[in-house]
């Protein structure tokens, strides 16, 4: 994993931009800058506020993680097959716990294996005491199973880890093939944003970019991976969730790789096989509900469901 | 200008929804809350052309729109619809409003076939304001629940799952115990999935003779906004049009003060919080969107 840990080309520690980032509660007034390593060494310490944008250089192929929702069975394997095609780097776009079990699991894996990592709603509520996961579902019985999974984690987690939480910035922001990608939670305005295939037009996508001065958007949040380019290198690349199937009746998840292709840049989602019943196994042993663990063993969402739109709610099977 | 006399004015962040109202205020129900007072009579606002339509939609792609909302009225009275669906779908997800009593199952397999040729979601959405003829038909008229429920059969049975919109003029239907009652109706109606909206009732238009206007308090006079409840209310996101003009909001349609002027490039700017209703959207987070 010793390339995974190598900070891009020309990655200066100091030079975070600042970013638009109106969602921001929690977090404490200062992060410490190269400790991409995580638990390891410490690096070398440059202060800035937390939430801006990290700006880690070049790069030519990246590995991009969705939510891991505590999935640290799936997450060993993608760093396999990201270690298999020689990637620069993963970034994990944050929600690292919700859903799984023990989520100390996964933050080891993701700290140990030196993951660059932005916010998540979860990393955003649990290192800011907040009482709720923030994940803006509308739905009373979405949130009730949502309050079950933050409780769950919250309950679980290290405070090292969480502490930890509070130093990662809200955004990334790297070229590949001189096109700047910047990673997102949600969407670049709100780490709450559904960005859904079926309601993220092209004509807002232009917008989006302009605004923040990007070519490409990389975000999760919604657990279903797409993309829609508007023209060549300029486009928003959902890269899906590591930690829950993608409601099409298939239990392996997904993460994306975004590298240089010809002139240009592409984005491929790539599945990801695990041992999903040994995770239904460790989740029935932390008594998480059943309903959670229905979806691991068949690949549909049986809760979460109201967000969905018309579009994404009719490919589903509840 | 003295503090305690100002009304806040809401920001337009970003324009995210357009609502366009597509039929006016022609509608072929005329329900007892209407905070518009639609009815087959009422041309305050008339039907939009396809020509209309298009104009704005071309002028929502330039400025990066989101999503589009069409409404009225009763959409399904005007005739272009279809056409107006299509070109809406072009260019991002569309969602429908209506009673449900004109869709017949052809115009259910037509929706159909729109929604499978889009990349993008097209949602209907129906009123109905209770689980029976007892409950719905004293708002939305006589014979009307059954008629309805007839519209979201034939949308169910084309594949097609409504949202279904519920007002509190149904007693208790924001309550735990009403919603879990609705949703089992709405399975019981034939909807795989049912989807469920429960809105808070505007007290103008024909609501306002129905139960009462606002009292002198129910305003925003003196207040301010904080960056979070400015980011709630629709209208930093959103904007209307109809056949006379662009508005702030689908809400407050009949009040002259809230027409922003001709095209969506007027409506670029903020807009005092000064009617009753804008009240309700503060105090109780309404939105219209799905």
């Amino acid at each position: 994993m010793q390339d995974l840990r190598r900070a891009a080309d020309g990655a200066a520690p100091g030079s975070a931009w600042r970013d638009e980032n109106p969602s921001s509660h929690g977090g404490p007034d200062r992060r410490p800058v190269g400790g991409l390593g995580g638990s390891e060494e410490p690096g070398p310490i440059a202060v800035v506020p937390p939430q801006l944008a990290e700006d880690l250089g070049h790069y030519r192929r990246v590995a991009l993680l969705g939510g891991i929702y505590s999935n640290h069975l799936a997450l060993e394997e993608a760093l396999k097959i990201a270690a298999a095609r020689g990637v620069d780097a993963v970034l994990a776009l944050g929600d690292f716990g919700g859903f799984g079990p023990r989520p100390d699991r996964t933050l080891e894996l993701l700290r140990g294996a030196g993951v660059a990592a932005i916010q998540g709603n979860y990393e955003q509520s649990l290192s800011g005491g907040a009482d709720d996961c923030g994940c803006g579902y509308t739905d009373p019985r979405d949130n009730h199973y949502a309050q079950i999974s933050y409780d769950y984690t919250r309950a679980h987690t290290a405070p090292d880890h969480t502490r930890w939480m509070a130093t990662l910035p809200g955004h990334i922001r790297f070229t590949i093939a001189g096109r700047r990608v910047l990673l997102c939670h949600g969407s670049p305005r709100k780490v709450n944003e559904f960005l859904w295939s079926s309601t993220t037009p092209a004509p807002f996508i232009r917008r989006l970019l302009h605004e923040h001065d990007a070519d490409v958007i990389a975000c999760t949040h919604t657990g279903i991976h797409w993309q829609r380019f508007i023209e060549d290198g300029r486009g928003v690349v959902n890269v899906g969730a590591l930690g829950r199937p993608a409601n099409d009746g298939a239990t392996h998840v997904w993460f994306t790789i975004l590298e240089a292709s010809g002139p240009g840049l592409r984005a491929e989602h790539v599945p990801v096989p695990y041992d999903h019943p040994r995770l239904a196994g460790e989740m029935r042993a932390e008594g998480l509900p059943a309903e959670f663990v229905e979806t691991v063993l068949t690949g549909w969402w049986t809760t979460c469901l109201e967000i969905l739109p018309a579009r994404e709610r009719g490919l589903g099977l509840h | 200008m003295s503090p305690a006399a100002a009304y806040p004015e809401a920001p337009l962040l970003a324009l995210d929804t357009l609502w366009l109202q597509v039929a006016g205020t022609l509608c072929n129900l005329q329900c007892t809350h209407c905070f518009i007072s639609c009815s087959p009579t009422n041309a305050t606002h008339g039907m939009m052309s396809l020509d209309q339509v298009q104009a704005h939609l071309a002028d929502a792609a330039a400025l990066g729109v989101r999503e589009y909302y069409f409404t009225g009225g009763e959409p399904f009275l005007n005739r272009e619809l279809f056409e107006m669906i299509e070109a809406g779908l072009r260019q991002g997800p569309v969602s429908v409003l209506t009673n449900g009593v004109l869709i017949r199952r052809e115009t259910a397999d037509r929706l159909r076939r729109l929604a499978d040729g889009s990349e993008y979601s097209l949602d209907l959405r129906i009123s109905i304001d209770g689980w029976d003829a007892a409950t719905n038909d004293p708002v939305r008229g006589a014979g009307t629940f059954d008629r309805i429920l007839a519209g979201v059969g034939n949308l169910a049975a084309a594949g097609l799952s409504p949202v279904i919109t519920v007002t509190d003029a149904c007693t208790g239907a924001s309550t735990p115990e009403g919603r879990t009652r609705l949703l089992q109706f709405l399975r019981d109606a034939g909807l795989v999935r049912p989807r469920l909206k429960v809105m808070p009732l505007l007290r103008i238009g024909a609501e306002e003779t129905r139960t009462g206007g606002y009292a002198d308090w129910e305003t925003l006079r003196g207040r301010t906004l904080s960056e979070g409840e400015a980011e709630a209310l629709q209208c930093s996101s959103s904007r209307m049009v109809t056949a006379r003009g662009a508005w702030v909001c689908p809400i407050l349609i009949d009040f002259p003060g809230a027409r922003m002027g001709a095209t969506l490039e007027e409506t670029l700017r903020p807009f005092e919080l000064a009617y009753p209703a804008c009240y309700t959207c503060h105090e109780q987070g309404l939105s219209c969107r799905t």
